[in-house]
């Protein structure tokens, strides 16, 4: 032994770890080999080896025959846990009317949970996947125009330029996008597509941390380029690489392929792109047009360092750029701040500057507390009907205890068994996760993915099960297994008179929220209803709308209508400068004689060609609509029933109208026809006053009726005919007007659906603890039921006794439901111009089939009751 | 109830308790194992197998005498029991008669020297 490894002693930790678990009697001896194998083995090798030996025989005495805590050594485990399990099963399969409810509803509420917390995750998670997600900020501005403050991100392109130049230091990239995905469509020969991208600079790709699957993210730095999604090079280039090939825009320059990135996930704010390119050919090749102050169109996004003050250093950026603005933003006052990524899908609803709790954050929080409390509704149920049925086996614990078990068997026999419950309502939801996930994704609009692999999924889940099987199964094995065997043979246990209480409290609170459910599904669905029974102004049924996505549209617009006027299949056909599906287009400028004073409204304003009023089936009150043979048309205009109200005109036709616009001289029409309002943005919204004029300058959606006489599909046919021939480099992407109109329902529809899912779901659990009350209760009243009986009580005086119990506590429900739905219901409509009344039916509605409901669910418990034979229920004793 | 069939390793330290007689106690079979058949064991392995011999009754132990490298702690002295001889010896026999029937082997090609 060299002198230095006198004092050396064997790791300490490793030492007490081995006193800690070894058994008392043996602690000498082992102790006393592995300092003999220490030094020994110090003698021949270096300390750090013997200290590792010591460490490596500590942890071979983790042996059951050392082991202090592994003491039952002389029972046969395997064999009791399979008893417990055996039995179990026999316990499960003998109600298997009674499994299949307490599993099932347990499994609804998991499933629901689960599905809740995947959508609050996927919002919760939003744009994460960008690398940048800590640094980067949008550069957005507050807005305020006659003490009304609107905030928004739209920019002139000469305020970003000047953050660029003066915040080099602070802000390291910049970066303008187009505001707004810009539809264009994208050829490879003949493959043409009309996709959705974003204009922007060369910057971009390294800013939002694209994965470039080809080239890199510098693939922006020419002016003609192009990056190109996966999804979308794979459709224009199939399989091949397509860096350094030509992709036509709009059927007129050619832009080379200088990269492919990943495709972004759904909850990135980015993903609606499929392409992205140069700002720049947007504005011409024109680098003058970066520092323009007076057109607000571009988005600004900026990587910063994640430490900095940005609340300092957004007043730095205000600072600077405030002395820029031109002097007519200077009469509304415009203050500008940087917003960052984490904040932008959730905090991004301002008043007044400050920010908001959002429509969408609110949604997260009533989403995750109806998960929540679906999930402990469920949980409570399970509980009370595990114990409600429990109470059956008191005399099973008794024999058990006769023949000897003792308390901790039983205990550990109603664990097993609530843990068979609990992990086969588990795998029940794990099945209906997978089944109703992709139903899930549609309704609710996303696009999210089972989390097979996801740890954290799987430990929350076992927890919970683990914490279900604790709490359902503690009832019984604490109370039950503590029985005097003599006691539960005889069958004397009284009931604690109280035990009732908490159940029915529950019954109540599930009722009343179901009942509000209820009602606010009849009003989501009424208000649906409501919006899509007003007239629509027009008939979007049998026309198809486009948009001709082709620089030579403009000088063969008139061809291309007079070929499909020749069309059998075409009936009328119409341009405008708007689509009939938006209210975009706004001016103000009109007066007329007569016009009251300080009126300053403005209008919709739209140009339509000749041909639109039939195509769109424009419905004409008085006057006419305009005509090719007429050139003082030219100086006429169209208006609605709003914009006839707001002028307050007797009588319309032939009134002259001025219009001054401001950005082109003021000119004199003349009113020539009046048609009904038509539902151009939401149905849930008032229509528009509005103004149209005849084609003034660019119209580019063209509008086919097609003739009802003829089947689409020939129609259709005919028409890509012509229209390919005319405009070979346009793809024929066309979209039936019906379709565009009902997507305008798309987000009530939803809700709708939800809230209709939710309140069965909602019916289904509370059914579930009404059926454990009243089980419960009918196992209480069985001997009073029984004697009773013997008097000569009817089945129907005891079903009647039964049921009128538990329909007082649906009319508790309903007390407390009713104003509960309507505060939250009007709350809910107060957000829509056109809305339903909340009828009174809706509650009563909502009540009766809370009652039916509840009468079924109790009445197959009450009439076995009323039916047990009394000599069965009354012999026992 | 009492197992009598005995395993390979099992019989291998029943051996090493009778050769090293005074000195039998889990450290020094462990060392005694690991120079004679140069496998590695740990002595935790080694001490349970002995636990289990012990409860079989092939072997016996009793506390001896404590030395500085233990930091003074006793060590448990393991000795094979009449039960444990007769075991080793059944389980000697059996083989041999095995031997015997190989006929590669039988005739006294091997010298088996006891």
């Amino acid at each position: 032994m060299s002198p230095n490894k006198n004092h050396i002693a064997p790791p300490r930790l490793a030492e007490k770890l081995l006193t800690w678990f070894i058994k008392d009697e043996l602690a000498e001896e082992v102790l006393g080999d592995l300092d003999e194998k220490f030094y020994s083995t110090l003698n021949q090798h270096s300390i750090r080896k013997a200290k590792r030996n010591y460490w490596y025989q500590v942890i071979n005495y983790l042996r059951p025959f050392a082991f202090k805590f592994f003491k039952s050594k002389n029972l046969n485990n395997n064999a009791m846990i399979k008893h417990n399990f055996k039995v179990s099963i026999r316990h499960l399969l003998k109600d298997k009317g009674y499994s299949i409810i307490n599993i099932g509803g347990l499994a609804m509420g998991m499933v629901v949970a689960m599905l809740i917390a995947l959508w609050v995750n996927d919002e919760l998670s939003f744009n994460k996947n960008h690398s940048n997600y800590e640094c980067i900020v949008q550069l957005m501005r507050h807005d305020t125009r006659a003490g009304e403050t609107n905030t928004n991100s739209f920019l002139p392109t000469g305020a970003v330029t000047l953050v660029q130049e003066k915040f080099g230091d602070q802000i390291e990239q910049i970066t303008m996008m187009r505001a707004r995905t810009q539809s264009r469509v994208l050829s490879n020969q003949d493959k043409k597509f009309t996709e959705n991208g974003f204009f922007t600079q060369a910057a971009a790709p390294k800013l939002l941390g694209l994965e470039m699957l080809y080239g890199n993210q510098d693939a922006l730095s020419e002016l003609k380029s192009i990056i190109l999604s996966e999804r979308l090079a794979k459709k224009l280039f199939g399989d091949e690489n397509p860096i350094d090939q030509f992709v036509k825009l709009d059927g007129g320059v050619d832009l080379l392929v200088k990269g492919v990135y990943k495709d972004l996930p759904s909850n990135s704010t980015f993903a609606e792109a499929t392409y992205m390119t140069r700002l720049l050919l947007l504005f011409g090749g024109d680098e003058a047009s970066l520092n323009v102050w007076n057109n607000y169109n571009v988005y600004a996004f900026a990587k910063v360092n994640p430490k900095s003050d940005l609340k300092a250093l957004s007043a730095l950026v205000n600072e600077s750029i405030q002395p820029s603005l031109p002097k007519n933003a200077n009469d509304r006052s415009m203050t500008f701040f940087l917003h960052p990524m984490k904040d932008w899908h959730l905090r991004s609803e301002f008043k007044n500057e400050q920010p908001i709790i959002s429509q969408q954050l609110k949604f997260v929080w009533l989403y995750g507390i109806i998960g929540a409390f679906v999930l402990l509704l469920a949980c409570i149920n399970f509980m009370n009907l595990s114990t409600a049925r429990s109470e059956k086996r008191s005399k099973e614990v008794g024999i058990r205890k006769v023949l000897g078990s003792v308390r901790k068997q039983l205990i550990f026999q109603f664990y097993t068994e609530s843990l068979l419950y609990s992990l086969s309502a588990f795998v029940l939801s794990l099945v209906l996760l997978w089944a109703l996930l992709p139903w899930f994704n549609s309704t609710a609009g996303k696009n999210m993915l089972a989390p097979w692999q996801n740890e954290t999924f799987w430990l929350l889940s076992i927890g919970f099960v683990c914490l279900t099987t604790l709490l359902a199964g503690s009832y019984p094995a604490a109370y039950l297994s503590s029985f005097k065997p003599i006691k539960a043979l005889k069958g004397v246990f009284a009931g604690n008179q109280n035990a009732a209480i908490p159940r029915k409290i529950l019954v109540v609170l599930q009722f009343t929220i179901s009942i509000a459910l209820i009602v606010g599904t009849i009003t989501v669905n009424k208000q649906i209803q409501t919006a899509k029974d007003r007239p629509i102004g027009y008939t979007p049924k049998g026309m198809i709308s486009l948009r001709p996505a082709s620089p030579n549209f403009y000088s063969k617009k008139e061809l291309l209508k007079a070929e499909l006027r020749k069309l059998n299949a075409v009936e009328a056909v119409g341009t405008s400068n708007y689509p009939v599906i938006n209210n975009l287009g706004w001016n103000g400028g009109f007066s007329w004689e007569g016009m009251a004073n300080g009126f300053d409204e403005a209008f919709n304003t739209i140009s339509i060609s000749t041909g639109y009023g039939d195509a769109v089936g424009l419905e004409f009150i008085s006057g006419r609509d305009f005509s090719d043979d007429l050139a003082t048309d030219k100086n006429a205009i169209i208006i609605n029933e709003s914009a006839l109200e707001a002028m307050d005109l007797s009588d319309p036709i032939g009134k002259i109208i001025t219009y001054d616009p401001g950005w082109a001289e003021a000119k004199n029409y003349t009113i020539i026809g009046v048609v009904k309002d038509m539902i151009k943005s939401s149905p849930f919204q008032k229509t528009d006053q509005s103004v149209m004029f005849q084609e003034q300058g660019w119209t580019e959606w063209l509008y086919i009726r097609l003739n009802p006489n003829e089947s689409a599909n020939t129609a259709l046919a005919s028409i890509e005919k012509v229209f390919s021939e005319i405009l070979p480099e346009a793809p024929f992407d066309f979209k039936f007007a019906d379709d565009d109109y009902n997507e305008k329902f798309n987000a009530e529809i939803r809700v709708a659906s939800l809230a209709s899912f939710f309140s069965l779901l909602a019916i289904f659990i509370s059914c579930l603890g009404l059926f454990g009350l009243a089980s419960y209760v009918a196992e209480k009243r069985t001997k009073e039921i029984g004697i009773r009986k013997v008097m000569g009580a009817s089945i129907l005086s005891i079903w009647g006794m039964i049921s009128k119990e538990f329909m007082l506590l649906v009319l508790i429900a309903c007390v407390l439901a009713i104003p509960l739905a309507y505060y939250v219901l009007d709350g809910w409509l107060a957000g829509y111009e056109v809305k339903t009344t909340l009828h009174w039916w809706f509650f009563l509605v909502a009540s009766v089939m809370a009652g039916t409901v509840t009468l079924v669910t109790v009445s197959f418990q009450a009439i076995k009751a009323g039916i047990a034979n009394p000599v069965k229920s009354l012999r026992s004793e | 109830m009492k197992e009598t069939k005995i395993g390979d390793f099992e019989e291998t330290l029943l051996l090493l308790v009778g050769i090293l007689d005074k000195e039998a106690y889990a450290f020094k079979i462990a060392e005694e194992f690991e120079s004679q058949t140069s496998r590695a064991v740990s002595i935790g392995a080694v001490h349970s197998t002995l636990n289990r011999l012990t409860e079989k009754g092939f072997l016996e132990s009793e506390m001896g005498e404590s030395t500085a490298e233990r930091g003074g702690r006793r060590k448990r002295i393991y000795t094979i029991t009449a039960s444990g001889q007769r075991t080793l010896q059944d389980s000697r026999d059996f083989k041999i008669a095995l031997w015997n029937q190989f006929p590669a082997f039988a005739g006294g090609k091997l010298n088996f020297n006891f």
